[in-house]
């Protein structure tokens, strides 16, 4: 490795690490300003009940209580507008109000907000909060919600938010000429991306200058300032939305929820700075919850088991409220089913239905996770009727290189699917072979013939990066040689400092210690589209590179005219320019950007300084894929589930820092174990949550998650951007809860058994019990 | 209300406060000694975010109250390296193996782990009795396998091992 390697595709060590790992990091409850109140939140007890009165009077006498709000007092703010809508929905109607007026329509719904001297004053006068409920009957799931009996959550119209129906190709053919039709039922539990540090939020409003800073929006901090500034009434320009370090994201993180409004209101109503920092009895509640789906779907496949055709119908519990995310979660469920699969002919139909239960929005591999499990799930069960090994069935169906571009004409999100680069087939091939699954097999079968039940299986997945049309960056250079990266991304623990600074260092032929990278920042950053659907890396990061590009143009021209050389006699090497053959005679970028002053600048006809802005705009989605592998080991006594390994592959394109993709992956196979065996947010019969610790609610701890083996190849970059990368932030996790089903199956030999995730121990005692029907 | 005083040493400096009975350890050490790098991940134990060494002990520090720190002695993540100092092992190995991601439950991780490091013998920190060690701080981000490595690492470098802990 000399000087000269670039550091894109190195394992770069992380230059966010050092003040993590001192405990110098800011986070947002670290943000403390002179003078604050502090927020509770006073949260509905029911699932579904009309709102008879709100009683804040003992409250507001209650020691060091400033005020109470109630959702009167902002009965003229509009509920909470979309971030990303699709042409052809009215969703209006199911959005979310920033406080519950006439009805709540979930446990946790903000119905108060009490504002104190300090937390615990706050906690304990919210408590002196009393709300008038009157019950209602409750909807507690999608296929019952929309039958005509059920009680419609809102006056005068069903609990159906949207019947969404995708497809291509002669189904109904397909079905007629199939020598084997393959049916399945299947559902998904609902889980949510817990991210370690729970929400918080602390807002500062300057009444003199009429400015509001604020602090604790992660994920998409302009599109936090444009919600603000039309629910406040603010100019856009008014507000500015400050970073901090964040405690994980995994998308749940990202929306504008009901407490970003009512923080940044008490604190320009009042004049004072105002804080919240969420617990996770609240966070279990009042976060976007994800994943609840039920499938019944159906194959035809031909006499070799080649696809013929699919046919599927979904429900999806999305909960009270439609959050910024709308129906996103539900057009890429569609969109992702056929997968890496040659699938001639497809009909889809998916009912979106709103219950009175926590709001479903994105987390890590939204609708890929579900769908993945269907299909994957449906896959095996069809090999295992028709006489193939399960690799097997795959090798005969995955799209082929010469098929590549493979675009079927299914239409979501906005634009065609469209896989535009990769080797499925060879995917397969390789992750088998790095696996030795075959051993694994052979282990397999020799441990149930001494009658242990240990069994394997797959997940083919495939995810789509990098929705989000367009990103931001721009590059300075201080006199001091220290160069800044801005990025329109955002910090959710990914290391997005690193990979920017990488992608910045090799440009600029400088070292990415000589780079900070700042992102969050609405002061610094004017615009930005931020870290969600996988796509900083490849479009922020592709934005930045631009950024470098057009930096180092201007340096050499700038050198051009400082060192009287002609432009093609210049060489940039180590953050300097110097002249070919005399490496004496050159400038440093400090020097270049020093000596750009405003006078210079002006005669030059240059912006003074050094430095660029760029925008890089995305035309079309990537399609990451891959294999996740696992093997099990089921106890007979407990219904445990044991996993013994995992393995995850993936397809990079271009891996800009190994070392954190397999960290991606590993930790995504990690969250999805959690999915596949021990989350699920459960209800009683009046809906309310019974998973609101994590007594309840159970994440895998070390003892749960085996070693995990990753696999990365570089077979197919996208043509999409110049990097050639594909997103990897929501790898490892996507095909998990499929490989667990199919492992479980397996174990048992005897396919058609898992129909649901997580298989807890309850579950999977039953599903012993069950006699054999296959 | 009642208040009371106490007399807590934190990272060898004394914080004399009178406070209510009801104040967390947590809280006091946030926000009143002003020691942010302590994390409250779930205020109910599980967690372990919020983990720091009490007499050199681990523990939960959401799970006591201030009170009960009173005369005694606690330490925090930021004692593991004065600022302007090298990492300690543990923090070193977290870093060269990617051990952290998000950060969060890193301290936690850390602040229970050390002991770990310094005191069992390499040859008996294998792959199941460092998982064990692990078990009580969830982390979200790694999916823990870095964890496990760098453990491994930080052991064999603490303990004199230093030939197969180079990378």
């Amino acid at each position: 490795m000399t000087a000269t390697d670039p550091y894109v595709g190195r394992s770069v060590l992380r230059l966010e690490d050092d003040r993590l790992l001192r405990g110098s990091g800011r986070f947002v409850d670290d943000v403390d300003v002179p003078g604050q109140l502090w927020v509770r939140i006073v949260r509905s007890p029911l699932a579904h009940a009309r709102i008879v009165g709100v009683d804040a009077s003992e409250a507001l006498s209650a020691p060091g209580v400033v005020t109470v709000l109630t959702g009167e007092d902002v009965a003229d703010v509009e509920a909470i507008p979309l971030r990303l809508d699709w042409p052809g929905y009215e969703l209006e109607p199911f959005l979310q109000p920033v406080l519950a007026r006439e009805r709540v329509r979930y446990v946790g719904e903000p119905v108060a907000v009490v504002l104190a001297e300090t937390p615990y004053l706050a906690e304990d006068a919210a408590e002196r909060v009393f709300v008038d409920l009157d019950p209602l009957p409750v909807v507690l799931d999608a296929r019952e919600g929309i039958a005509d009996e059920a009680e419609p959550l809102r006056e005068g119209r069903t609990n159906q938010v949207v019947l969404m129906e995708k497809g291509y190709g002669d189904v109904d053919a397909a079905f007629a000429n199939a020598d084997h039709v393959v049916r399945a039922k299947f559902t998904t539990g609902r889980h949510t991306g817990v991210p370690m540090e729970t929400r918080g939020l602390v807002a500062d409003y300057d009444p003199g200058r009429g400015r509001m800073t604020i602090w604790g929006a992660t994920l998409v901090t302009h599109y936090h300032r444009r919600v603000l500034s039309r629910l406040l009434g603010l100019a856009l320009n008014q507000i500015e939305y400050r970073p901090t370090d964040s405690g994980g994201s995994f998308g749940v993180r990202g929306d504008f929820f009901p407490e970003d409004f009512l923080v940044a209101h008490l604190a320009y109503k009042l004049g004072r700075p105002v804080k919240w920092t969420e617990d996770r009895a609240e966070h279990l509640v009042a976060t976007n919850h994800a994943r609840q789906q039920r499938y019944e779907i159906e194959g035809a496949f031909d006499g070799e088991g080649r696809l013929l055709g699919l046919r599927t119908e979904v429900w999806h519990d999305k909960g009270a409220y439609l959050r910024p995310t709308g129906v996103t979660v539900a057009e890429i469920t569609l969109g992702i089913l056929p997968g890496p699969y040659r699938l001639p002919a497809y009909q889809a139909k998916l009912h979106v239905v709103t219950t009175n239960k926590t709001p479903i929005g994105a987390y890590r591999a939204p609708g890929r996770y579900q769908t993945t499990f269907a299909r994957e799930r449906l896959l095996d069960i069809a090999a295992a009727q028709i006489g193939l090994e399960p690799a097997e069935i795959r090798r005969r169906n995955l799209v082929a290189p010469d098929e590549i571009p493979w675009e079927p004409g299914l239409i979501y999100a906005g634009e065609s699917f469209m896989l535009d680069s990769g080797d499925f087939t060879g995917m397969l091939e390789k992750s088998l072979e790095a696996a030795h699954y075959a051993e694994w097999e052979q282990e397999a079968a020799q441990l149930r013939s001494e009658g242990r039940l240990v069994g394997n299986g797959i997940g083919y997945w495939i995810d789509k990066s990098g929705l989000g049309v367009y990103e931001t960056a721009g590059i300075e250079v201080d006199p001091s040689g220290k160069i800044r990266v801005l990025t329109g991304g955002a910090s959710t623990g990914q290391g997005i400092e690193t990979v920017m600074a990488q992608i910045a260092a090799d440009v600029l032929s400088v070292s990415p210690e000589q780079i900070e990278v700042i992102y969050g920042d609405t002061n610094l950053i004017p615009d930005g589209v931020g870290s969600w659907s996988s796509r900083s890396t490849v479009i922020g990061g592709s934005a930045v590179r631009a950024a470098g590009l057009a930096t180092v143009e201007k340096a050499r021209r700038l050198a051009s005219e400082f060192l009287e050389v002609a432009e093609q006699d210049l060489v940039v090497e180590e953050g300097r320019v110097y002249v070919q053959g005399s490496p004496d005679r050159g400038m440093t970028y400090g020097e270049l950007a020093s000596a750009n002053d405003t006078l210079t600048a002006a005669r030059l006809d240059e912006d003074p300084g050094l430095g660029a802005r760029e925008i890089f705009i995305d035309k079309h989605m990537n399609y990451p894929y891959g294999v996740n592998l696992v093997q099990i080991e089921i106890d007979q006594e407990t219904g445990g589930i044991q996993v013994r390994r995992a393995f995850c592959s993936a397809e990079c394109g271009k891996a800009i820092n190994p070392m954190l993709v397999a960290g991606q992956a590993a930790g995504g196979v990690a969250q999805g174990l959690g999915g596949a065996l021990l989350e699920e947010f459960v209800y009683d019969e009046d809906g309310t949550p019974r998973a609101t610790s994590f007594m309840d609610y159970l994440l895998p701890t070390a003892l749960e998650v085996p070693p995990i083996q990753t696999l990365l190849l570089e077979d197919a970059p996208t043509p999409t951007n110049p990097l050639g990368a594909k997103g990897m932030g929501e790898t490892g996790i996507i095909g998990i809860g499929a490989a667990i089903g199919n492992a479980i199956d397996d174990a048992l030999q005897r396919p058609d058994t898992v129909h649901a995730l997580p298989v807890t121990p309850e579950r999977m005692l039953a599903l012993l019990e069950t006699p054999v029907h296959a | 209300v009642t208040l009371l005083p106490v007399s807590i040493e934190i990272n060898g400096t004394t914080f004399n406060r009178t406070i209510e009975p009801r104040l967390l350890l947590s809280d006091f050490i946030r926000h009143e000694a002003r020691l942010t790098g302590t994390h409250v991940g779930c205020e109910h134990g599980v967690c372990g975010a919020c983990t720091v060494q009490l007499d050199g002990r681990p523990v939960r520090s959401c799970l006591l109250f201030a009170v009960q720190a009173d005369g005694h002695s606690v330490r925090t993540v930021e004692a593991l390296a004065v600022p302007g100092a090298k990492l300690h092992p543990l923090q070193q190995a977290f870093h060269e193996q990617h051990a952290l991601q998000c950060g969060f439950c890193t301290p936690g991780f850390l602040m229970t782990l050390e002991p770990v490091v310094r005191d069992t013998p390499v040859q008996q920190l294998d792959e199941e009795t460092i998982r064990e060690a692990l078990a009580g701080n969830l982390c979200r981000c790694t999916g823990y396998h870095n964890i496990v490595s760098a453990v491994r690492v930080a052991a064999e470098r603490m303990q004199g091992n230093g030939e197969s802990a180079e990378s």
